[in-house]
């Protein structure tokens, strides 16, 4: 005997069958005004020479410029720049907690109000670039490696604030309950259930946001607010490629062991 | 009736030693970082001052300098377009080199993903700054970093959906002897291209935000007017772009959410 498999009627709209036609016009126009805009005519004949010449300086780099001693060697300046990353990352993560608890939603809360309007403030304050805080920062303060703690510190708690703000709404609320009930003050809650429950993904968010932050203490010395991008960048004006060699390697290093330390110890504290 | 026994603290946990040991350490390295970068918090409120002139001054926007910077603010745009896309096509054929359930070679995994790591570590203005050199001043250099600084975020994030796909038609279809790219192209692209097309505008995003400050270093875009304003002390048309840059951050990332969302 035969039977026959009733398939789904095979009658579309005309959206779904013609839909897909219309999103590759939008994206094609997306496209052709994207490549037309740009200009390509930056080229200059000297790129493959200069090409050839970054090449030659990365194989070959100073290695004298390791350690000299002089406090303004490779070094000395990788630490200066997890120094800065360190503190920036922790001051950032004490900013951050009333930051969090702002814009953090609560479980009985109908009327969004107070979160969002942290959660607003929490977005501006991470889409105002950071080599614009760091340039105010050494107006301020002058240049050097301060004013890049500065612009970490103010810079990170925008996305700090953020997650640790989703780690408040999704925690696990039955300890606080459990205090509660047993007639426990907010105080006691908040010290006793809220905090030991809440900081292992504290800690956790505070480690991956420190490798971030070492990235961009990297950089920040570009614009003057001290560690190895201040070196860099001259050596890139210079043309100072073995240095320039150099300093590549020792920011891949750096960031390499960190991320590598870094990921072993929030595997132990998740 | 045998007691009940209760479970004993060793000396280490009695006395705090592992939680004692880490606060100490992390002291030690405060104080540390503090010395090493002359952290003064007396310099930073005597000099307040200046600090609070600069959010005034910004704090009066130039208005009439937008119609100036709608341009390069375009520009940007569509160098983050363009670097994602290159990014994103130069990123699929390596992520698939490096998921474990497509490529069994440990060595070509592992050779794959070492130079996938590598890439991730340079900073987006660090590529600028060296792509400036080559290229010279100009859109070609910021969309070169936005390029790579994408490949190496976006090869991570597509190789990791490669590995949680199903194997079930992949197996169907290798039982019945398809090809490698038969495969790939059946059983493995209707399983992973909504989220491809997810991360690439989740990519797209962080671009749009990075490419702002490209042109810092000469790599075009709006970041070359921030730089102009910054050097002749125009805080008022610092603070236009910096507004103008938080609308276009603010549009495209609702822009692609909403993508996003309806995508998965």
């Amino acid at each position: 005997m035969q039977t026959t498999i009733t398939t789904p009627s095979q009658r579309h709209s005309l959206w779904q069958r013609w839909g897909w036609l219309l999103w590759v016009l939008i994206i094609g126009i997306i496209y052709f005004w994207t490549i037309n805009g740009l200009k390509f005519t930056g080229f200059q004949e000297s790129a493959s020479a200069v090409s050839k010449s970054i090449l030659h300086g990365l194989v070959h780099p100073t290695w004298s410029y390791v350690y000299d001693g002089s406090g303004e060697d490779l070094v000395s300046l990788i630490l200066q720049t997890l120094a800065i990353a360190f503190l920036g990352t922790i001051v950032s993560a004490l900013i951050s907690v009333p930051f969090a608890f702002w814009a953090a939603r609560g479980p009985k809360e109908h009327y969004f109000l107070r979160s969002g309007s942290g959660k607003i403030v929490l977005t501006l304050i991470r889409t105002f670039p950071e080599i614009v805080l760091a340039i105010m920062f050494i107006k301020a303060v002058g240049p050097g490696s301060y004013a890049g703690v500065l612009a970490v510190s103010v810079h990170s708690v925008g996305m700090l604030g953020k997650l640790f703000g989703e780690a408040i709404e999704n925690m696990d609320r039955g300890s606080e309950e459990a205090i509660t009930s047993a007639g426990g003050r907010s105080s006691q809650v908040f010290a006793l259930a809220t905090i030991p429950t809440i900081m292992p993904e504290f800690l956790s968010y505070t480690l991956y946001r420190f490798e971030i932050a070492v990235r961009s203490a990297s950089i920040l010395g570009m614009v003057g607010a001290g560690g190895i991008g201040t070196p860099m960048i001259f050596a890139i004006q210079t043309r100072d490629w073995s240095k320039v060699g150099i300093i590549l390697l020792g920011i891949v290093v750096m960031v390499l062991l960190i991320d590598s330390l870094s990921e072993q110890l929030r595997k132990r504290l998740i | 009736m045998s007691t009940p026994t209760i479970p004993r603290r060793s000396w280490t946990q009695r006395y705090h030693v592992k939680g004692i040991g880490w606060t100490v350490l992390l002291l030690v390295l405060l104080v540390a970082s503090a010395q090493m970068t002359g952290v003064n918090v007396g310099m930073f409120f005597s000099n307040l001052g200046q600090f609070t002139n600069l959010l005034v001054r910004m704090s009066n926007p130039a208005w009439d300098y937008t119609a100036v910077i709608i341009q390069p603010l375009l520009e940007t745009i569509q160098m983050a377009i363009l670097g994602t896309t290159i990014g994103a096509a130069f990123a699929i054929p390596f992520a698939v080199l490096s998921a474990s359930n497509l490529i069994h070679n440990r060595w070509l995994r592992g050779l794959t993903r070492l130079f996938l790591d590598l890439v991730r570590t340079l900073p987006d203005l660090l590529l600028a700054a060296i792509f400036v050199a080559i290229f010279g001043i100009g859109s070609t250099a910021g969309v070169i970093t936005l390029a790579i600084f994408s490949f190496g975020m976006v090869s991570k994030l597509f190789y990791e959906v490669i590995e949680t796909i199903d194997m079930g038609p992949l197996e169907a279809l290798e039982s019945v002897g398809a090809t490698k790219i038969t495969i790939i192209w059946y059983a493995v692209l209707p399983q992973i291209l909504n989220q491809f097309v997810s991360y690439f505008l989740y990519t797209l995003e962080i671009n749009v935000r990075a490419s702002t400050v490209l042109g810092y270093l000469g790599a075009g875009g709006i970041g070359v007017f921030l730089q102009r304003s910054l050097n002749e002390f125009n805080y008022n048309q610092t603070a236009v772009i910096i507004l103008a840059t938080l609308v276009v951050v603010l549009v495209i990332d609702g822009v692609s959410n909403h993508l996003r969302r309806v995508l998965l």
